[in-house]
């Protein structure tokens, strides 16, 4: 894959909740058309990351440089700059007054102020490609949950962001959804797009990164090709985290699967279930153990 | 009560119309500026806006725990004393106001607060800027959930305009009073009964059908 | 300014009677509040029982005075029974009829709400468990149906107190009534009478009602869940 130019530059991010540092100056580069998946324990900063990139937490030191724009500049016009860094949110947080169809076009009506008839040919255009044009009528309650997800990803699609940010996208979903959402990043990531990618499964992981990031302790602690990073980490912490997903593999009765295309829907299902219990004990305390 | 005279109901009953049109103008202007107050103190308490958001809660607190009556003896009787001379109508208008502002904003904020925090985000990650969110996010899903205590408040205003006579307005009330002298209470009563079932039931029937319908839009995500 | 304050409430027994209205405020109060509580718990189990022609006529019951304002009804059973149908009613006891009218229906709307949104199984269960009709009855139902119910109570009992000024106008000596008739005697030596009369009675009502108007949130907060 050919990779563009730097798109976005972070240089000591630094950001605190009250005392608790959740990120201690932390520095990343991404190059336009890169796919980077970020992982780590709950707690390491990865989603508080994201919610920076966007706008949505003030940050108490540090600079992120986004397509020659300061994002770090107070005087910044978030409303402009939201349109070029498209978000997803882990609760697929659909309005839920709006049907799906409404929900793609409120922002390309009334925040990019385009025609009604414009508006409609590129949400059927996004909702089409999704599978969920037939679907445009109902309201969230109405759809399920990978449907409501693959809606909140058109929403932020349509605006034709410069970079997308997904922030465990599939946590709250049954397992049986997770693919269908997966499959549609997956396609994404094919189209060149630049993504950071925050979650926590890690066969889904392996196959879409252009890198890896493991952090920790908001800080990154390795950056790394996915073949590397899985294969062969170069900490003991990334070793340490990666062992709880194997540790819930040995515990499995292995089931012979004869295609790899079902070891890997395999592999992402059993993740997931790790997934349900580590969140469980997610909070605010910024170590594992 | 024997017999009704229907002809003293008859040759009365325009009386009747012309104090209901007085009532029906008081309610409806102290009502849309009670919801017009009740949003800028709701707004103000629910982004927690320094000073105003303090300001809103002593006023909220101060009319919501007082009766109308004696806010309006205080504004009618004792005002004028300190120098500001008011007009009945305009009393009676500042009065439900200053009242229903109070059980407006508590209305609003009710709605507002049930809206989830990600509503927030998700909106100004698409762009929108605040007002855009607040205009297209939260206000449609805030008056759904707000909607009953709104209806409750609307009705409660409306029969609160029965104290008006105190501040010397022809209102039903005080048409009603004067009627009695001419003795005939049963029909002067009918005649009462029947106007405010004729202002206050549509409206009731109006609000419940509204959250009948709102709440089987059943906007739960 | 002050002074002629502290000098209408000393003239006469000025002091001594606004605490007598306000003793008869808080009578028809809590007296309404007793009798509301007496007739609205049956009314409200009917409510949620399964006579459905009774259902609907407390239904009726419930719209029509939710419909009228209250001063409308105290003005009707006054001027309609005392004077028309030759029943001698005092005020006083007007008042509270016609109070105790509505707050019947508004508790025994609480009630039902309270008694209908406990969950079906918490009567299986306490059966289950092999108590007693009287036993689920005291122990399992009541118990949860008034942590649901006492909110709604001392909004009600506030509701109540900032709706007796109305008896002004049957001539009921309450607070406001006492208030005005200060203010008619002592408003020529003292301009600003009504100002501090008004006034006063103004934090009277607030003073009352706003700590009970806490105390309300408050248990609804802790019973939240």
């Amino acid at each position: 894959m050919s990779l563009g130019p730097d798109i976005l530059k972070i240089k000591d991010l630094k950001k605190n909740f009250g005392s608790l540092a959740v990120l201690k100056g932390l520095t990343l580069t991404v190059r336009q058309g890169e796919v980077l998946v970020i992982i780590g324990p709950s707690g390491c900063g990865k989603s508080t990351l994201l919610r920076c990139l966007n706008g949505l937490e003030p940050v108490q030191g540090g600079q992120i440089i986004f397509g020659g724009q300061y994002l770090t500049d107070p005087h910044i016009n978030w409303s402009r700059t939201r349109q070029r860094i498209g978000m997803v949110f882990q609760n697929y947080e659909l309005f839920p007054h709006l049907t799906a169809l409404d929900n793609v076009l409120l922002g390309l009506i009334r925040v990019q102020k385009r025609s009604k008839t414009e508006a409609l040919a590129i949400a059927e255009r996004w909702l089409t490609r999704v599978g969920l044009w037939d679907r445009r009528g109902s309201f969230p309650r109405q759809l399920s949950g990978g449907q409501k997800q693959r809606v909140a990803i058109v929403r932020a699609l349509a605006l034709e962001p410069e970079i997308m940010l997904f922030d465990e996208v599939t946590a709250s979903l049954d397992p049986e959804m997770v693919r269908e959402v997966l499959d549609v990043i997956v396609n994404l990531a094919k189209d060149g797009r630049t993504m950071l990618i925050v979650t926590h499964e890690m066969a889904f992981a392996k196959a879409v990164a252009d890198r890896v990031i493991f952090m920790d302790e908001g800080l990154i602690v390795e950056d790394a090709k996915p073949e590397v990073f899985f294969e062969n980490p170069a900490t003991e912490r990334a070793r340490r985290f990666l062992n709880i997903f194997q540790f819930s593999d040995i515990h499995k009765p292995q089931e012979p699967s004869a295609s790899p295309l079902a070891k890997e829907a395999q592999d992402v299902k059993e993740s997931n279930d790790a997934k349900e219990s580590n969140d469980a004990k997610d909070s605010k305390e910024p170590e594992l153990s | 009560m024997d017999f009704i005279d229907w002809d003293f109901i008859v040759s009365r009953a325009p009386l009747f119309w012309a104090a209901a049109k007085l009532t029906v103008k008081l309610a409806v202007g102290g009502i849309l500026l009670a919801a017009a107050l009740g949003f800028l103190c709701a707004v103000a308490r629910f982004y927690r806006i320094p000073v105003f958001n303090q300001i809103a809660y002593f006023y909220i607190e101060l009319a919501r725990n007082t009766p109308l009556m004696v806010q309006l003896f205080f504004l009618y009787f004792g005002l004028p004393r300190l120098g500001l001379v008011w007009e009945g109508q305009t009393c009676a208008i500042v009065g439900l106001t200053f009242l229903g502002g109070a059980y407006m904003a508590e209305a609003f904020r009710g709605g507002l607060a049930a809206i989830n925090r990600n509503q927030v985000e998700s909106a100004l990650s698409i762009g929108l800027s605040r007002i855009q969110t607040l205009r297209y996010v939260i206000a449609p899903q805030a008056l759904a959930v707000a909607w009953p205590a709104i209806s409750a408040t609307v009705i409660f205003l409306m029969k609160e305009t029965s104290v008006f006579s105190i501040v010397a307005l022809p209102d039903l009330m005080y048409v009603a009073k004067d009627l009695l002298k001419e003795g005939h209470s049963g029909e002067t009563n009918l005649l009462l009964i029947l106007s405010y079932l004729t202002i206050i039931l549509p409206v009731s029937l109006f609000f419940g059908r509204m959250e009948r319908r709102l709440r089987f839009a059943g906007f739960g995500s | 300014m002050l002074d002629s304050a502290l000098s209408v409430f000393r003239m006469g027994r000025n002091m001594a009677r606004l605490m007598e209205g306000l003793g008869v405020t808080l009578e028809i109060s809590v007296v309404a509040v007793g009798l509301s509580l007496i007739f609205g718990v049956p009314l409200g189990l009917m409510m949620a029982g399964s006579n459905r022609p009774l259902k609907w006529l407390l239904r009726g019951y419930l719209e029509f005075v939710r419909v009228m304002p209250i001063l409308a009804l105290l003005f009707i059973f006054y001027y309609s029974l005392s004077k028309f149908w030759n029943i001698n009613l005092s005020a006083l006891t007007v008042s509270i009829f016609v109070f105790t009218l509505w707050g019947a229906a508004e508790m025994g709307d609480l009630v039902r709400g309270a008694v209908t949104s406990l969950p079906r199984h918490q009567w299986d269960s306490a059966r289950a468990l092999g108590l007693s009709e009287g036993q689920v009855s005291f122990r399992v139902i009541i118990p949860q149906a008034i942590r649901r119910l006492l909110p709604g109570v001392i909004n009600l009992t506030t509701r109540m107190i900032k709706t007796t000024p109305f008896v002004f106008f049957i001539n009921l000596p309450d607070l406001l009534k006492v208030g005005q008739q200060i203010v008619e005697v002592s408003g020529l030596r003292y301009p600003l009478a009504s100002v501090w009369v008004y006034g006063f009675i103004f934090i009277i009502y607030f003073v009352i009602c706003y700590p009970i108007s806490l105390f309300s949130r408050y248990l609804e907060r802790r019973w939240a869940s």
